[in-house]
């Protein structure tokens, strides 16, 4: 029930998230998901691809520092209040989200939100106990 | 105005004489108490009584920061403690301070040469002087305020910072001599101007200003900002403190060296062999009548030239051009001596941190900056903001603690600092000095 991450560290310059951009689509990486977290100094780049391995080497062959964080993908609803329900749950069993983003899928009524945790075992429990959908890694690389 | 007019004015050959003789003292002297010397100077080969002339001096080892280092904290002292009245303590390269004692006599000493200092820059009794420089184990401000009360003048001793008030205090109180460094004075006129304050329509006359380098175009501007004549000093805490030279008000054309109490050398750095008058080279200093500290050839690393011409002033001490540069990386930033090396001690202390790094160093709003960019690695990487600001905060207060100086630490991407023939270039310096 985990979905892996990258991201990669960005000085806040001209020019470096087009050259991310660059060498995936060289290596024919497809990206699904991204967040950018911007500082006045660096940015962070978060992204889910269909193909973690490969995104990881190319970038590191281009020189950019790379992590690998495991997160959780949860299907919303497409409708007001699908993400508040959510948020509750976590809220009220004091569940921290370190950080989150989410995107439309193009195919259905549903919306994907990728949530950070710190304890993530505790935080997909809790989750699948009050019967919110959460996605496989696979399925969402695939997405 | 000459405050010791007999020493100060003394015909070349008596001052050689009392050079000699205090020369030989201090030879005899430093062989017999401080084992550092007497096994440099057997290392060399030369007795105490080999010193027959001044043209014996370069017989004598020279003497390098690392000494003091690894002397640390008392070894170099000459005299047992309790004959220590007082400790300073400079900044060391990587981490230990280098340690200076005084004892009363010392003491007695500098306040006579910041006497002598303040009077060449134009200082009398009845003058009020606004000393902001650094009190505490900084010599600049203790060094002043003695030498101020000596001279009989009214010291406020107000100290570094809090400028708005400092211009209130200066205004209020009337003052007519101003003690800090260049890029302070500058910074206090703006303020000033700020605060809506004429700063020429203050009292000051004299600003005497020193602890960093500084130019002629600087001098320019701060005495048509201020309203007043800059001269320059120079001394660093390991030979005393300020009061080793001081330019005169007359002629401000290089700083006289009060040679009754240091002898000066300008040598080749490269080699260590002495250079001829006029020639540019490091400066090397050998402290005559200090008793707890006294230091032999001392290897300063600053870069001038000496001068013999007679002065208008009536002086007959030889002057310094003013410091062109270091013989070594280390920089003065606000006042305070900083080299790289103390900077990657604290990033290889934080073992996470690849220590690839490149000081920036810079000038806004008068006052030097330092920012310090740090090459990012996988193992320090975190996709949070939060890990990675914090990162930069720690390295910041580390800085802060180990020089005191504060800085803005900035995470770059890998291998964008620059390295040249295989070795990083660690500092870029954008200060027009």
């Amino acid at each position: 029930m985990r979905v892996e991450q990258i991201s990669i560290f960005l000085e806040n310059k001209a020019g470096r998230l087009a050259e991310v951009t660059r060498v995936l689509s060289g290596a024919g990486v497809n990206i699904r998901a991204l967040s950018l977290a911007d500082t006045s100094d660096f940015g962070i780049l978060r992204l889910i691809v269909n193909d973690n391995d490969k995104a990881k080497t190319v970038l590191k062959e281009h020189g950019f520092t790379v992590g690998k964080t495991d997160v959780v993908a949860v299907e919303v609803e497409d409708r007001p209040g699908g993400l508040s329900h959510i948020l509750g749950i976590l809220s009220e069993q004091s569940v921290n989200v370190e950080y989150m983003y989410a995107f439309v899928q193009h195919s259905g009524k549903n919306a994907v939100i990728i949530f950070r945790f710190d304890d993530i075992d505790t935080a997909v429990k809790l989750l699948q106990e009050n019967n919110v959908k959460v996605l496989e890694g696979k399925t969402v690389y695939t997405l | 105005m000459i405050f010791d007019e007999e020493f100060e004015t003394l015909p070349r050959e008596a001052l050689e004489a009392i050079q000699l003789k205090r020369l030989r003292d201090l030879a005899e002297r430093v062989y017999a108490t401080v084992p550092f010397y007497k096994k440099a100077f057997d290392e060399q080969g030369v007795k105490p009584d080999d010193i027959k002339s001044l043209e014996d001096l370069p017989k004598l080892p020279f003497t390098m920061k690392q000494d003091l280092r690894d002397n640390y904290p008392f070894g170099m002292f000459a005299t047992p403690m309790e004959n220590v009245v007082r400790i300073h303590v400079s900044s060391g390269t990587t981490g230990k301070p280098t340690v200076v004692g005084y004892t009363r006599r010392d003491i007695r000493t500098w306040s006579e040469l910041m006497a002598r200092t303040l009077a060449a820059a134009g200082a009398h009794k009845g003058d009020i002087v606004h000393n902001a420089y650094g009190y505490g184990l900084f010599t600049g401000g203790l060094g002043f305020h003695y030498g101020a009360e000596r001279l009989g003048a009214s010291v406020i001793p107000v100290s570094g910072g809090n400028t708005k008030r400092q211009i209130l205090l200066m205004r209020d109180f009337g003052a007519t001599v101003i003690t800090c460094t260049p890029s302070y004075a500058l910074r206090l006129a703006d303020v000033a101007a700020e605060e809506g304050v004429d700063f020429k329509a203050l009292k000051f006359r004299v600003g005497v200003l020193g602890a960093e380098p500084w130019t002629e175009n600087i001098r320019n501007e701060i005495e048509s900002r201020l309203g007043l004549d800059a001269v320059d000093i120079y001394g660093l805490s390991e030979v005393m403190g300020p009061g080793v030279a001081v330019e005169c008000v007359e002629a401000k054309k290089g700083l006289h060296i009060f040679e009754d109490h240091f002898i000066a050398e300008i040598i080749n750095p490269e080699t260590g062999e002495p250079l001829p008058y006029g020639e540019p080279g490091e400066l090397v200093f050998t402290t005559l009548t200090k008793e707890a500290f006294p230091l032999i050839r001392y290897r300063t690393r600053d870069l001038s030239v000496l001068h013999r011409e007679p002065c208008k002033c009536g002086r007959n001490l030889v002057r310094m051009g003013r410091i062109t540069g270091r013989s070594d990386d280390m920089l003065i930033i606000r006042g305070v001596n900083v080299f790289p090396s103390q900077i990657e001690s604290v990033l290889m202390a934080r073992k996470e941190v690849a220590p690839h790094y490149v000081l920036i160093v810079d000038r806004k709003d008068r006052m030097d900056t330092l920012e310090v960019n740090v090459e990012i690695n996988e193992e320090i990487f975190s996709d949070a903001v939060k890990d990675l600001q914090n990162m930069e905060r720690d390295i910041e207060k580390d800085i802060k603690d180990l020089l005191g100086v504060s800085c803005r630490v900035h995470l770059v991407e890998p291998k964008t600092i620059q390295r040249s023939e295989g070795k990083a270039k660690r500092v870029i310096d954008k200060r027009k000095t």
